[in-house]
């Protein structure tokens, strides 16, 4: 496994070497060179071009040989493959600790490639360098504001670490990213994943301050037990969700036992991760929600779970939605039940979901979220009905009648509101160290609501639905349950 | 037509394979291994009627299929016929033969547990619910060995069909301990014998008062 130095040079690196810098917008050379500039990537940028031409205002050398020593950690070849192991050495022989190789040709390409690749390992390990890929797509790491990679986009700062085997599904996360407004730490498209694994970035990402979570794509897994243990070892110092492509591979064939024949690459593969307190979804978007869910909200302490609505519909899907989790609505403590009525109408629901059925004044559902997120026997808030004032001022505004008829004044009132109730919410679980989860469709109908809006804004993920929201909350829970089981708190 | 196996990897007969696993903590039912229809009539006499009599043999791993196993015998007569009969259904390619007596264990719910060498991350250990639908219904889970009862214990609470663990049909819920401490003798059995290839604990039967039982086993052991 790479050093947490090598690691350092990866994703902090004092300066970076685009090695195959092209002047051709459609080369990698280009683009990356292109968008480490776009990122504002503030440390020294080198590049070499055999012609020795300026690429972007960025002056070029023939070979890495020709830069200064000392000045960068972490070069990114754009290079073919049979040029690589010579720009290494080059490399190395100035100081730099890590490089990342998008090179194509290597294990992907029949017998001559394997060979590279072995060669690459070899040279990788005399040379003390770290190499990520080859074939991969880059590395971002948002505390360096450094966005090596030859897709886009560059995604928001955030708390979580991916590491993928798809290096298109690292640009998915990003896009999710850019989406939502939770953003990333870091990101690494594992490429070929020769000298550095997945479960090696995610060790990293462990111990990692910038990362709350690890994010990772998974196909192929090439030791199984080396994995599981790395894995475990992850998940007992940080929550790590993992998204495994081809799940559905067959089972045993030919198995003689009963047991082995019911086994199956999947069901063998999802014991190990819930043995390793791996989160593991279905999905990729499910993937993206959980991970953003660990990185924006407190760990639940236990699993009742209230609902607040003011849309009666919403509270009773979340309800069933809840039914089939390892989530349970709280009972209604009396003298929550007590507090709540004192606040609002008779007509309230009067259990929970807690639907406020019209029942609230101006500061009423403030009051609300607060007195139940802070109640001891509440363990998380999920709060539905965010956005649906904005949503009609943002009618009032469009329709034909704006500013007459005291229509500007109470557009603005309702989007002040769907604000505050945001705030509200975000305050309430940072106070009570409970995680409050926002859900509303408007945030992705609508995402400029000033409800889903302002959850954006305060760093959190605005879910577009009850069932998504539930579905992100008990993967914190069963994470909470699994660590509390082996007594790791 | 299933295809000639390959002595290859050599399974152990249900009483050695019983008898190796209870070795790691799998509770069996009492049961006595006898050579004739004598000895068969005796042994059930002391286990207690109703009685089942299977003809064993370190080549014989299919039982059910081949016809080889007498269930609810009541009487010494029943008994009798039975193990006759038994005993001349061997046939040349059976090898040594006996006679496996035990007593009748019933149970309305069937799990199943087993061990499983996966090919990517070794040997596994697996709980699943039984019975003839076991296969088309696969409310199974599995775990790398070696598991602590914490893990023995999500096994438990991963199957979906949680129901079955509860009160049902009069029979008391199932002993999560006792469940558990079949999955961990499973674990234990194939930590310290790397002989071991696969363990079939099918079915386990859960008896009225909720415990779960072994009534048949499978032991394959292969090269290490």
């Amino acid at each position: 496994m790479p050093t947490t130095e090598q690691f350092t040079a990866l994703f902090e690196p004092r300066g970076v070497i685009i090695a195959g810098a092209s002047t051709h917008p459609g080369k990698f050379g280009f683009v990356t060179l292109h968008n480490l500039l776009a990122g504002g990537y503030p440390g020294k940028i080198f590049a070499t071009n055999l012609e020795g031409t300026d690429v972007l205002g960025v002056p070029t050398v023939p070979s890495v040989a020709d830069l200064p020593a000392g000045e960068a950690d972490l070069i990114f070849l754009c290079t073919p493959a049979k040029a690589n192991p010579q720009i290494l050495r080059d490399a190395a022989s100035i100081g730099v600790r890590a490089a990342f190789i998008t090179s194509a040709g290597y294990g992907e390409a029949g017998e001559a490639g394997q060979k590279a690749q072995d060669e690459l390992v070899a040279l990788a390990d005399e040379l003390g360098l770290l190499v990520a890929g080859p074939n991969g797509q880059g590395v971002v790491s948002s505390p360096a504001r450094l966005c090596a990679q030859i897709v886009a986009p560059i995604p928001p700062a955030g708390r979580i670490g991916v590491a993928s085997q798809s290096g298109n599904f690292v640009s998915s996360f990003e896009n999710y990213a850019v989406q939502t407004g939770v953003g990333l730490s870091r990101g690494i498209s594992a490429g070929n994943a020769v000298c550095v694994g997945i479960s090696d970035y995610l060790d990293y990402y462990a111990d990692d301050p910038a990362t709350a979570v690890g994010l990772a794509y998974v196909e192929g897994v090439q030791d199984g037990r080396a994995f599981a243990e790395a894995m475990r070892s992850v998940a007992e110092r940080k929550p790590v969700v993992v998204v495994k492509g081809g799940a559905t591979a067959g089972g045993q064939k030919a198995a003689a036992s009963h047991t082995g024949s019911l086994a199956s690459d999947d069901r063998v593969f999802d014991g190990m991760a819930r043995q390793a307190g791996i989160t593991r979804t279905p999905t990729v978007e499910e993937a993206f929600e959980a991970a953003a869910t660990f990185a924006t909200q407190p760990l639940p302490k236990g699993n009742k779970v209230v609902v607040l609505t003011t849309v009666g519909g919403w509270g009773v899907a979340a309800a069933d939605a809840i039914a089939g989790t390892d989530l349970e609505l709280a009972e209604l403590p009396a003298d929550l039940y007590d507090s709540i009525d004192s606040l609002l109408p008779p007509r309230w629901s009067r259990n929970n979901p807690i639907d406020l059925a019209g029942g609230e004044t101006r500061d009423t559902i403030p009051e609300i979220i607060s007195l139940v997120t802070a109640h001891p026997e509440v363990d998380a808030v999920l709060y539905l009905g965010i956005g649906i004032q904005s949503n009609q001022a943002a009618l009032l505004r469009t329709g034909g009648f704006y500013p007459d008829h005291g229509i500007e004044r109470m557009a603005g009132f309702h989007e002040r509101q769907d604000a505050r109730y945001a705030e509200a919410a975000c305050d309430a679980s940072d106070t009570y160290g409970k995680p409050v989860l926002i859900a509303t469709e408007l945030a992705v109908t609508h995402p400029d609501n000033p409800g889903p809006r302002t959850v954006r804004e305060r760093g959190r993920l605005a879910y577009a639905s009850a069932n998504r929201a539930v579905t992100a909350l008990d993967h914190l829970w069963r994470y909470r349950r699994w660590r509390d089981a082996r007594g790791l708190g | 037509m299933t295809p000639l196996r390959l002595p290859a990897v050599p399974t152990l007969s249900e009483a050695d394979s019983k008898a190796l696993l209870a070795s790691h903590g799998l509770p069996i039912a009492a049961e006595k291994v006898v050579d004739s229809v004598d000895d068969a009539v005796a042994a059930a006499g002391e286990l207690g009627h109703p009685v089942v009599v299977k003809l064993g043999g370190d080549s014989i791993a299919h039982k059910t299929e081949r016809g080889l196993v007498r269930l609810g015998l009541a009487d010494d007569a029943a008994v009798r016929t039975a193990a006759t009969d038994l005993l001349a259904a061997a046939t040349p390619a059976d090898g040594a033969v006996h006679l496996l007596v035990a007593p009748m264990i019933k149970g309305n719910r069937e799990f199943i547990a087993g061990l499983h060498r996966d090919p990517q991350f070794g040997m596994t250990v697996m709980l699943g619910v039984g019975g003839i639908l076991a296969e088309a219904v696969a409310d199974v889970t599995f775990r790398l060995v070696p598991i602590d009862a914490v893990d023995a214990a999500d096994m438990i609470d991963d199957l979906d069909t949680q129901r079955l663990l509860g009160e049902f049909r009069g029979e008391a819920a199932v002993d999560r301990e006792q469940l558990a401490a079949v999955l961990l003798a499973l674990s234990g059995a194939a930590t310290d014998d790397p002989r071991i290839v696969s363990a079939d604990c099918n079915p386990l039967i859960v008896t009225a008062d909720g415990a779960p039982v072994a009534v048949d086993a499978l032991v394959e052991l292969g090269a290490h």
